[in-house]
């Protein structure tokens, strides 16, 4: 992108290719990232406002931007914002992450 | 689906899942699971969330333009505000603010989110591949009648285009016009004439 003050994500205006217009149904686990945020951002909890939302993902650089599908852009910024805010450890999810895994792998066999 | 993160561009149904999770979704598991443990969410809410959104669709935004078409006084009220006009209808617009644009006699009118992809999701649902991806937030700004010709929209030279670009707080909705031939329709049968897409503005409602 030639124009250093401008984000990434902020591509109104831009050129770019056709429109695609093929569309694919939403994955229960896309589903509940889409549920996460919906929790975490009423009055009630307040933990991640859409705001912080948008700016976890457009900091996630223009590599990541690209290469991850729309809900993965969404759950790397709310974890990244829980992060922040202490809810839970970068060492408890990775622990968790590794035992989601195990568990996912024990399944199969 | 991959085991990677490089699938931003597959549009075809995903198959049920049954390789390993990809990095994403493992880490969708483990903050749920963390978030339920710690008790800021329970798996209830999470699941009745889900549920919610799936009941989220079209067809409530086309119940809205019917009762539009019939009722010139909710019309009024819908243009007024938007989200109190729904509310009315029982349908809650959450904590984002509806702005009704309606189309006139020679003037379209077309939605986006240039910034990310921000959707009258509350309304009509989740929305479509082709609305978050770079080709249609960056052109539908710059060459709007070249975007909706894609959609086989042709908008004659001498109408006015316009475009409005949403917000994370407030989230716009097209009314189209209610098409001839009409007259004496039932408010059900109009709201089958009227699709997700003449509610973004990329097309019109369909004929009669």
């Amino acid at each position: 992108m030639s124009d250093p003050g401008r984000g990434y994500h902020d591509m109104g205006g831009l050129p770019a290719g056709p429109v695609e217009r093929g569309e694919h149904d939403y994955a229960l686990w896309e589903k509940r990232v889409d549920a996460l945020l919906v929790l975490l951002s009423d009055k009630t909890r307040d933990l991640v406002r859409v705001d912080e939302l948008r700016r976890g993902i457009e900091q996630l650089g223009p590599g990541a931007y690209d290469e991850l599908s729309y809900y993965e852009r969404w759950i790397a910024s709310i974890t990244g914002v829980l992060l922040g805010k202490g809810v839970f450890t970068s060492d408890e999810l990775g622990r968790r992450m590794a035992e989601v895994e195990a568990r996912a792998a024990g399944d199969r066999t | 689906m991959s085991d990677t993160g490089q699938h931003s561009h597959d549009h075809t149904p995903r198959p049920d899942q049954d390789g390993p999770p990809s990095y994403y979704q493992a880490m969708e598991t483990a903050v749920r699971e963390l978030l339920i443990e710690r008790g800021v969410v329970t798996a209830e809410e999470v699941r009745a969330a889900v549920e919610a959104m799936d009941a989220r669709g079209p067809a409530q935004g086309a119940r809205v333009v019917a009762r539009a078409w019939s009722d010139p006084a909710f019309k009024a009220r819908l243009l007024k505000d938007g989200s109190a006009a729904c509310a009315e209808l029982g349908i809650d617009m959450g904590p984002t603010h509806l702005v009704v644009v309606e189309n006139g006699e020679k003037l379209h009118n077309v939605i986006v989110c240039t910034l990310c992809s921000c959707y009258p999701r509350f309304l009509i649902g989740l929305p479509p591949d082709w609305y978050k991806a770079r080709a249609y937030r960056s052109r539908v700004v710059r060459e709007p009648r070249a975007v909706l010709g894609e959609f086989g929209t042709e908008i004659p030279d001498d109408w006015e285009v316009r475009v409005h670009d949403s917000t994370a707080d407030m989230r716009y909705m097209v009314l189209p016009r209610r098409p001839e031939g009409t007259e004496g329709w039932s408010e059900a049968q109009l709201a089958g004439l009227v699709t997700r897409d003449c509610m973004i503005g990329v097309t019109l409602p369909k004929a009669p």
